[in-house]
């Protein structure tokens, strides 16, 4: 049995607005399978006493204080975009439903 | 669906043939100095882009780092709303395209909100007297704010048909709290009232809590709407969300148009579509916007540069000592201090006068008074101007002003509410208002019977009848003079000095 289809390969590249011919498709989803199986095998060693962890140090609350610091040198910050205009970021037309 | 339906059944109709439910999402904006995960200022109005950073720009290599006061902010509010505040919990990253956030994700909370399970109760005017209604609270997760997009280009500055769009991330990264609903049914016809009151009494406790002075104009509070109807005895009917509802009075309009829209399409034998509508502020409604029937597919998972949060039990003790007096408090306080009913009270609240009359009595003006100019005349203007009774230029001063006006007698209550026009109108605070306009109560006493003989000549007949003794005929003459001297007149000294001429006493 396969971790991921190729179906749900698909609809991650689509998600990651990546696009995909049919040979890349089949080359990825091979390759993911490869992945997630080896990766699960990690929960075959993994018992319900260890629990999942989402980051490599045992740390937490780690705060800082709120104190506002200057900001980066706008000229320079839309130097480095591809387009700007009226000191905006331009970005392409967003051709999918209004979010916000 | 064929034309001879009707688009939408009247709001009560259809509360009669429907059970409604609704939930609410309110996003607030906290006032901190600082962004969520970086030290940018979060002040409004800002030149475009120059409250950025390598960490709300989503640069390479930029790590964030948890604002204390952001937290802080979040359980605080969490223990107003009665939450359990959790023992451990994580940031998450939600995945979307849009460029409104730089990085393609939103840094947020998923399936491990800081606070949740709670409540807040709500109180209602009806007809019978004030109605409290408990809202309970699913969750109270922290988040960043997007940045802003202009759509350039193409003919309406909409998405639809722009060429392009530009971006400013000074919002984007401000620290942003959700505060979820569970459904809330049962609220029958008051269900537009329930929802508004719900979103007026969140924003009281969070000015209460000085964690957000929420100026809803700026957008530091905006609120999606769900709302479905079901027949009494059926279960909860598909849901429609409304994005985009960002004042108290578009709260109520979005619940209203929705009840309106939804129970014209059961009742025609259509059926709800779950999907996401955006509300528009001109027109009082709401278009369809994206089908949910595919759900999104935002990958959520646990944010890998952040530790977890896990507050102690001392570090809430600790916030719970600095809850101030909540407004639910407060308004039982106020109805004692003021000798006022809870219904009155309530009418104040629904005004989103609490505050005005409070100050203003504080001012120095008599309770009744500040009641009267808030939650009448002034209201009614910012009703006809479809604004917050707060962004009217009014003030509790210039009340105060006017009611020391109205008590040595230079002015009188017509001519404080001509006061009041000239200050909304933008004509200056109310001794230049009065001066421009040349408002003074006419105190002259030759003036006065100079206008009383006049009347008197007019109306001869009546002159006769009080002459003889009918002292409740003078109430014509009065009127005659009031309106002679354009209501700058004392009707009170205006009486005496009629029955003072024609020789008679009050019976
Ligand atoms: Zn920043």
């Amino acid at each position: 049995m396969t971790a991921i289809t190729r179906a749900e390969v698909a609809h991650l590249a689509t998600l990651a607005r990546l696009d995909l011919t049919e040979t890349e498709l089949d080359h990825y989803a091979q390759q993911l399978d490869v992945i997630l199986q080896s990766v699960a095998r990690v929960s075959e060693i993994a018992s319900a006493d260890i629990p999942a962890t989402s980051h490599p140090l045992p740390l937490e609350n780690v705060f800082r204080d709120d104190i506002a610091r200057p900001c980066l040198d706008r000229a320079e910050v839309l130097a480095a975009a591809p387009a700007h205009e009226d000191d905006r970021f331009r970005v392409p037309r967003i051709l999918d439903e209004e979010l916000s | 669906m064929s034309t001879a339906m009707p688009e939408t059944i009247p709001y009560d109709e259809a509360l009669n043939l429907f059970e409604p439910v609704f939930g609410l999402e309110v996003h607030v904006e906290m006032g901190t100095n600082s962004k969520m995960f970086c030290s940018c200022p979060t002040a409004f109005g800002g030149e475009p882009n120059t409250q950025v950073c390598p960490v709300c720009l989503g640069l390479p290599g930029s790590m964030p780092v948890v604002n204390r006061t952001a937290v802080e902010s979040t359980i605080r509010i969490g223990l107003a709303l009665n939450c359990t505040i959790a023992e451990w919990c994580r940031f998450a990253r939600k995945n979307y395209f849009y460029p409104d956030m730089p990085k393609d994700y939103q840094i947020s909370q998923y399936d491990e909100p800081l606070c949740s399970n709670g409540y807040l109760d709500v109180t209602v005017a009806t007809v019978e007297g004030p109605k409290v209604v408990r809202v309970e609270i699913e969750r109270v997760h922290m988040e960043e704010d997007t940045g802003k997009l202009t759509h350039a280009g193409g003919a309406t500055g909409r998405i639809h048909g722009a060429d392009y769009s530009l971006v400013d991330y000074n919002r984007a990264g401000i620290p942003l709290i959700e505060i979820v609903t569970k459904p809330v049914a049962g609220a029958g016809h008051l269900v537009a009232d329930v929802a508004k009151a719900y979103v007026a009494e969140l924003r009281d406790l969070m000015r209460a809590l000085g964690v957000s002075d929420v100026r809803m104009e700026e957008g530091s509070l905006r609120c999606d709407v769900n709302l479905s109807l079901n027949k009494p005895g059926s279960p909860m009917g598909t849901r429609s969300e409304t994005k985009n509802v960002n004042s108290l009075r578009s709260v109520e309009r979005a619940v209203r148009s929705e009840v309106e829209r939804q129970s014209a399409l059961l009742t025609a034998g259509g059926r709800v579509v779950q999907e996401t509508r955006h509300f528009h502020e001109d027109i009082g409604r709401s278009t369809s916007g994206r089908s949910k029937e595919q759900a999104e597919d935002y990958r959520y998972f646990p944010e890998p540069d952040l530790v977890p949060i896990a507050p102690s039990p001392a570090w809430i003790d600790e916030l719970r000592s600095t809850l101030p007096e909540l407004p639910s408090a407060k308004r039982s306080r106020l109805e004692a201090e003021w000798g006022i009913t809870p219904f009155e009270l309530a009418t104040v609240v629904n005004a989103g006068a609490l505050d005005l009359v409070e100050e203003t009595i504080e001012a120095g003006v008599e309770s009744a008074a500040a009641r009267k100019w808030w939650t009448g005349e002034l209201l009614r203007t910012a009703n006809d101007q479809g604004i917050e009774l707060a962004d009217l230029p009014v003030t509790p001063a210039h009340i105060a002003r006017v009611e020391a006006l109205v008590a040595d007698g230079s002015l009188n209550d017509k001519l404080a509410r001509q006061v009041f026009e000239g200050v909304i109108a933008g004509e200056g605070d109310v001794d230049e208002v009065i001066t421009s306009r040349g408002l003074a109560v006419v105190s002259d006493d030759a003036a006065l019977l100079a206008a009383i003989d006049e009347a008197l000549v007019a109306q001869p007949d009546v002159a006769e009848k009080i002459r003889s003794g009918k002292v409740q005929a003078a109430g014509a003459i009065v009127g005659a003079v009031m309106k002679s001297t354009r209501g700058q007149a004392d009707a009170a000294k205006v009486r005496a000095l009629l029955l003072d001429r024609l020789g008679v006493t009050e019976a």
